[in-house]
């Protein structure tokens, strides 16, 4: 009998416009010491089936039909004071988000100590004492000092390794994990992974891990669910369904996932999921917009972009005395070179510097030392807007976050036209909206969709807005600033096709900035790796994956998901 | 957490110092002075003498100077109504506004944190409901329409209730209560109802609101999923979480009541300064005006201080700094 | 034209705010109860039966007259008189006018000053913001009445006694405006440091924008939100803070008599039972007060997406 068992429930979300169907006819079950994944991109219903089993749907969601059974008896038809006593005490859970999920106003001795006061019958000093040793199990140092200590005084890493103490303190036969390492750092994950593996086999607890990560699923768990749009596509042990899915949803999803072992030519079509529109016409750079008129100014020889000793200071507390301000060295003496044409990819980890790097080479921001060169001409001498002015149309930049990279009261039209109409690039207004018509076409849009607000459109589809916007004004050098960290693994293989067909019948430039090796792989010719502000190294991509020299390289190299076992059908590999 | 304090004790002084130069502009560039103080057949000669002796031709920073050493020691000069020091009408004046503000502060609180915490836990209850229809009328009765029904209700139509005045006084000092006697207890209700009643709705909708918004956060939602009991959820973690930015808040609107008394003190004729300030405003009394706003000023900035610090231990992210 | 127009208003009948004010009682009562007051004030010369401050019109022989429906009540004279002879229902028309119009100046003064002076404080940074946030600091610690009340009196002490009475309403307004502004600086300073460092923002620096037009085309908008639900209750607050002021006496002037106005005249004669001259200025201060309270928070929770 299984330890868990969810039958072929029905979560529904009535609301005035009709209702929401989140999830239909899924069924999964969990044995004893088992880790179970569900995988889906966002919408599939994954969070709210790990919400209903625990009985807190958010309302108005209600479990419409089915049953949850934990060790044979059913739990989703108890009361709502039985139900409580199952949470935490038989079945525990781990958010996304360990910054939020601890009350910052009580000790972390506190917050052990009445979860297990409500379930276990211990004393109160046994209890502190086992709060002292739930730390020491999950790995934190120096328990017995660290338990009095207040939630923001651990790092993020720290942090959720407290509330996977907080899950296991009360013996739970289950513990369910929404998301658990989406939020740290990859060498965190990796550590948090291990430590959940390594509970659930010394424990012998069931777990479910709830993610839309292939390298989570690949790196830890025994079998996978797979979900799209609320239903169950597929199940099975893990290396069956990596291997050799059998759903065609499974399979266009492995296709659509970056691989760090192999480099393709392009990503293969998922049309499984959005559709995407071929543009109306190719791409004929003779009559089309962007091909007209290229702002070339001084073709110089050497590379387009060049940074010499760029240097970022913030001042983190400004003070009256020198003495006791507090700065940031945010990028330390960075010297790198594009040549045109080129893809330039950085990689590092969060607080690196890279996205640093992206705005001081944008202009964005102003270096504290060090300059940018870009076509020759120093951009940091350069004095005030004007002077600027023409560079701006050479430079664009994508940024990561589509859901707050368009202005959410301006139509998609006026966003796309504000460039052209700011640089005065076309000649009257019925020639910008053509312009913008061509635009919106060329990143697979309808040109219907000029008259709607960014709100009316899905993740992808917003990105693709942006690149409309950066083309605008025809650019030498695009900077990209994780573009896809954000958006679904499907989408993610749409948008970076979308890029390297761009760069390749443009000519671009491009400095592809990204936390993702994999991905640098797929898409940039020389590769450069940060740390801490500083540039370690910088080679060929395929040098780099094949012989990397400098240790910290290697280590995160060594950090990418093992995902080789995974299927290679449809992928169309170079070499 | 010293230097915390000495920071705020700097920007304290730094805000009373700039509210001194306010008082003292209008002190001293707001209509004449002499002319204030003299009547019509003095000669010039002695308004010139009068003049030298004010320290009205020095320069300017010479005469803030005075005013702020001066102010210091409680010395606002003469009111050009009364013809007594400003600091002794203020003295006679204070203790009545004060021991009101005490007493409506407290009926504030009171009531309005417990009311703010039911209407947030129980939300769509009978009882709820009464209490957001009571707030709703605290908010759109004006002070002083308050007043007047009180009075016309307790005061005319029952007689249960004296409409005017403090009642018997005792005198501790020259702290004068009427805390000792029956009849200024009484005096005082009616009163003390009314200012209270604007900000005891203040405080029950910004708890609401706040432990509203607490209740939503994550670790709410975490705590839930570790079983804990909604009682134990609601009044130890979503109420401390809630008190933190409502001290701030009631601090605040505790110091304005102070300053609404004026409108309290008018209805009820209470002898308190608030009711100097507004004969001293229709009656143009620079002195006695300047000299309030001061002391309201300093009063203010008390409070926010007090709370500051009381915020300070309450919330361990302030006094412990993060890794 | 239409065409254009008229998509607007069916997204408008779609939207949620519409719906939620369909479905709540109080709101509708409210906006109802507000625009017969507004219609009222507004129309005032137009609709009410008489002209209270026309002193040629009138007679002290149907001073204190009772209202319509008590003894010694006249229909001409629906809710009475006052001790000159006015026509209670005539001056609540016109007084509401007065409080309205007192209300919404201060109100729009406010909002302008403080939305300008956030954007600028929040967008600049640096020792632009540090200063005009002082500034407000050193205004939060008076309360808010204070701040009029001082505007008020300086100004009085600063104008010669007919000047002052010609400005008195301009006074009055700047006083209650210059109390208000530090509410929408704080929460526009507040939206627009959390907007500066949106993405969208970035992409049009890097177009090259300059700062005002930024402020204007992508800041502005979207800041807004919150500034319309604080407006709904600063008119409230400013509607109370005039009638009390002139309800004090230092408010409006004579010639221009508010609801607060009425009611301080009143006040004297309540003990001797002529209770009307007070009590139906007070209702109708009461009646706008709370509308526009319950229109506010009806607002709030209606644009607040968290709710529902």
């Amino acid at each position: 009998m299984a330890l868990l068992n969810i039958e072929d429930i029905r979560i529904e979300f009535p609301s005035r416009r009709g209702t929401l169907v989140a999830v239909d006819g899924v069924s999964l079950s969990l044995e004893k010491g088992e880790i179970l994944g569900v995988v889906g991109e966002s919408g599939a219903g994954k969070s709210t089936i790990g919400n209903a089993v625990i009985g807190l749907l958010e309302a108005p969601g209600r479990l419409a039909g089915g049953s949850v059974l934990l060790n044979g008896e059913r739990i989703d038809t108890l009361t709502p004071a039985q139900k409580r006593k199952v949470r935490g005490r038989r079945i525990g859970m781990i958010f996304q988000d360990p910054l939020t999920s601890l009350d910052p106003l009580q000790t972390v001795e506190s917050q052990l100590v009445e979860t297990m006061l409500v379930h276990l019958d211990l004393t109160h000093d046994a209890a502190k004492k086992r709060a002292v040793q739930l730390l020491a199990q999950v790995g934190i140092d120096q328990p017995e000092l660290r338990v009095q200590q207040y939630p923001h005084q651990f790092s993020g890493g720290m942090r959720q390794r407290v509330v996977i103490a907080l899950a296991l303190c009360c013996e739970p036969e289950v513990i369910i994990a929404d998301e658990p390492t989406t939020a740290l750092d990859v060498s965190i994950q990796a550590q948090i992974l291990d430590l959940l593996r390594k509970l659930c086999r010394e424990e012998q607890v069931g777990m479910i891990i709830i993610t839309h990560d292939m390298g989570v699923i690949a790196d830890v768990t025994d079998r996978v669910a797979v979900l799209y749009r609320g239903k169950l596509v597929e199940q099975g042990p893990t290396a069956k369904i990596l291997g050799d899915p059998d759903h065609a949803y499974t399979r266009s999803l492995i296709s659509a996932v970056p691989r760090p072992d192999i480099k393709l030519k392009r990503f293969p079509l998922v049309t499984y999921i959005e559709s995407v529109r071929t543009p109306a016409q190719p791409l004929d750079l003779a009559t089309h917009w962007l091909g007209q008129r290229r702002d070339f100014g001084k073709r110089t020889d050497g590379p387009l972009v060049q940074a010499r000793d760029l240097s970022m200071r913030f001042v983190l507390k400004s003070a009256f005395l020198k003495r006791n301000q507090r700065t940031l060295d945010a990028v330390k003496r960075v010297n790198l070179s594009i040549g045109e044409g080129e893809v330039f990819g950085l990689v590092g980890e969060s607080g690196s510097g890279k996205s640093t790097v992206a705005r001081l080479i944008s202009g964005l921001y102003t270096p504290s030392e060090g300059s940018v060169t870009f076509g020759g001409t120093d951009l940091t001498a350069l004095k005030g807007e004007k002077e600027l002015n023409p560079f701006r149309r050479q430079i664009q930049m994508i940024f990561q976050d589509p859901f707050s990279s368009l202005n959410p009261r301006m139509r998609v039209l006026d966003i796309v036209a504000e460039p052209i109409r700011f640089h005065k690039l076309a000649s009257s207004e019925a020639e910008t909206r053509r312009i913008v018509a061509d635009l919106l076409d060329v990143v697979g849009l309808a040109d219907r969709a000029a008259e709607r607000f960014p709100h009316e459109f899905s993740g992808g589809q917003r990105q693709r807005i942006c690149i409309a916007r950066a083309l605008a004004t025809r650019p030498r050098f695009l900077i990209c600033d994780e573009p896809t960290s954000a958006l679904d693994v499907s989408i993610q293989a749409q948008i970076l096709n979308l890029l390297k067909d761009l760069q390749e019948e443009l000519g671009l430039t491009m400095l592809f900035i990204s936390h993702d090796l994999p991905v640098i792989r797929q898409m940039c010719d020389r590769v450069g790796v940060m740390r801490h502000g500083e540039l370690l190294e910088v080679a060929e991509t395929e040098s780099l994956f094949e012989h990397p020299q400098h240790p910290y390289s290697q280590h995160l190299l060594g950090l990418m998901p093992r995902l080789q076992s995974m299927s290679r059908e449809g992928l169309d590999v170079v070499g | 957490m010293l230097s915390f304090i000495a920071q705020r004790l700097f920007q304290s002084v730094l805000v009373m110092l700039t509210v001194a130069l306010i008082a003292f502009s209008m002190f001293r560039y707001v209509g004449d002075p002499v002319a204030s103080m003299v009547g019509q057949d003095t000669t010039p000669e002695q308004r010139a003498q009068l003049r030298e002796q004010l320290g009205l031709d020095d320069p300017f920073v010479v005469q803030y100077a005075h005013f702020v050493i001066n102010a210091v020691q409680g010395d606002f000069g003469m009111s050009y109504r009364h013809r007594r020091p400003v600091s002794d009408l203020l003295e006679e004046r204070m203790p009545a506004t004060l021991e009101l503000s005490f007493v409506s502060a407290v009926m504030a609180l009171a009531l309005g944190i417990p009311m703010g915490i039911y209407t947030a836990l129980k939300r769509h209850g009978v009882l709820s409901k009464a209490f957001m229809a009571i707030s709703l009328a605290g908010i759109s009765l004006p002070t002083f329409l308050i007043g007047i029904l009180l009075i016309l209700f307790f005061g005319v139509q029952l007689r249960w209730l004296p409409s005017f005045g403090r009642g018997d006084v005792v005198s501790l000092g020259w702290w004068t209560t009427g805390f000792l006697t029956k009849s200024g207890w009484l005096a005082l209700i009616m009163p003390a109802i009314t200012l209270a009643l604007f900000q005891m709705t203040l405080i029950m909708r910004l708890v609401r609101a706040e432990m509203l918004e607490v209740l939503r956060a994550d670790f709410i939602k975490f705590a839930r999923a570790r079983g804990l009991p909604e009682r134990l959820i609601n009044f130890r973690h979503a109420l401390k979480n809630t008190m933190v930015p409502v001290i701030t808040i009631s601090g605040l609107q505790l110091g304005s009541i102070i300053a609404f008394a004026i409108i309290t003190e008018t209805v009820f004729q209470w002898p308190g300064m608030g009711l100097l300030f507004i004969q001293a405003i229709s009656m143009v009394d620079i002195p006695v005006m300047a000299a309030y706003l001061v002391l309201i000023a300093f009063m203010f900035v008390v409070i926010n201080l007090v709370v500051d610090l009381l915020y300070f231990a309450v919330d361990p992210r302030l006094r412990v700094q993060s890794k | 034209m239409i065409a254009r127009i008229a998509p607007f208003f069916t997204r408008a009948a779609d939207s949620d705010l519409w719906h939620s004010f369909k479905r709540s009682p109080g709101a509708i009562i409210a906006a109802i109860v507000t625009l017969v007051i507004v219609l009222g004030a507004l129309f005032a010369p137009l609709v009410a039966p008489h002209n209270p401050f026309d002193l040629a019109s009138l007679s002290i022989m149907d001073a204190n007259t009772p209202p319509a429906w008590e003894e010694g009540g006249s229909p001409d004279f629906l809710l009475g008189t006052d001790d000159q002879g006015r026509d209670i229902l005539s001056a609540v028309m016109y007084g509401s006018r007065v409080s309205l119009l007192v209300g919404f100046a201060s109100v729009l003064f406010s909002m302008v000053l403080g939305v300008t002076l956030g954007l600028i404080s929040g967008y600049a940074g640096g020792r632009v913001d540090s200063f005009i946030m002082r500034i407000a600091d050193v205004q939060l610690s008076f309360p808010a009445i204070l701040v009029a009340l001082l505007i008020d009196g300086v100004a009085r002490g600063l104008l010669p006694r007919d000047m002052h009475d010609q400005l008195a309403l301009y006074v009055l307004i700047f006083a209650i405006g210059i109390s208000g502004w530090v509410q929408y600086a704080r929460t526009v300073r507040g939206s627009t440091l959390v907007e500066r460092n949106k993405e969208y923002v970035q992409a049009a620096k890097l177009i090259g924008i300059g700062p005002i037009t930024i402020l204007r085309r992508h800041i502005l908008p979207n800041v807004m939100g919150p500034v319309l639900v604080i407006a709904t209750i600063h008119l409230a607050i400013a509607i109370i803070t005039e009638a009390t002021l002139s309800f004090l006496g230092v408010g409006v002037p004579p010639t221009a008599p508010s609801l607060g106005t009425l009611i301080r005249i009143g006040n004297s004669y309540l003990f001797s039972g002529m209770w009307w001259i007070s009590i139906f200025p007070g209702i109708a201060l009461v009646a706008l007060v709370l509308s526009v309270n319950l229109l506010g928070d009806w607002l709030r929770d209606a644009l607040n997406p968290k709710l529902r």
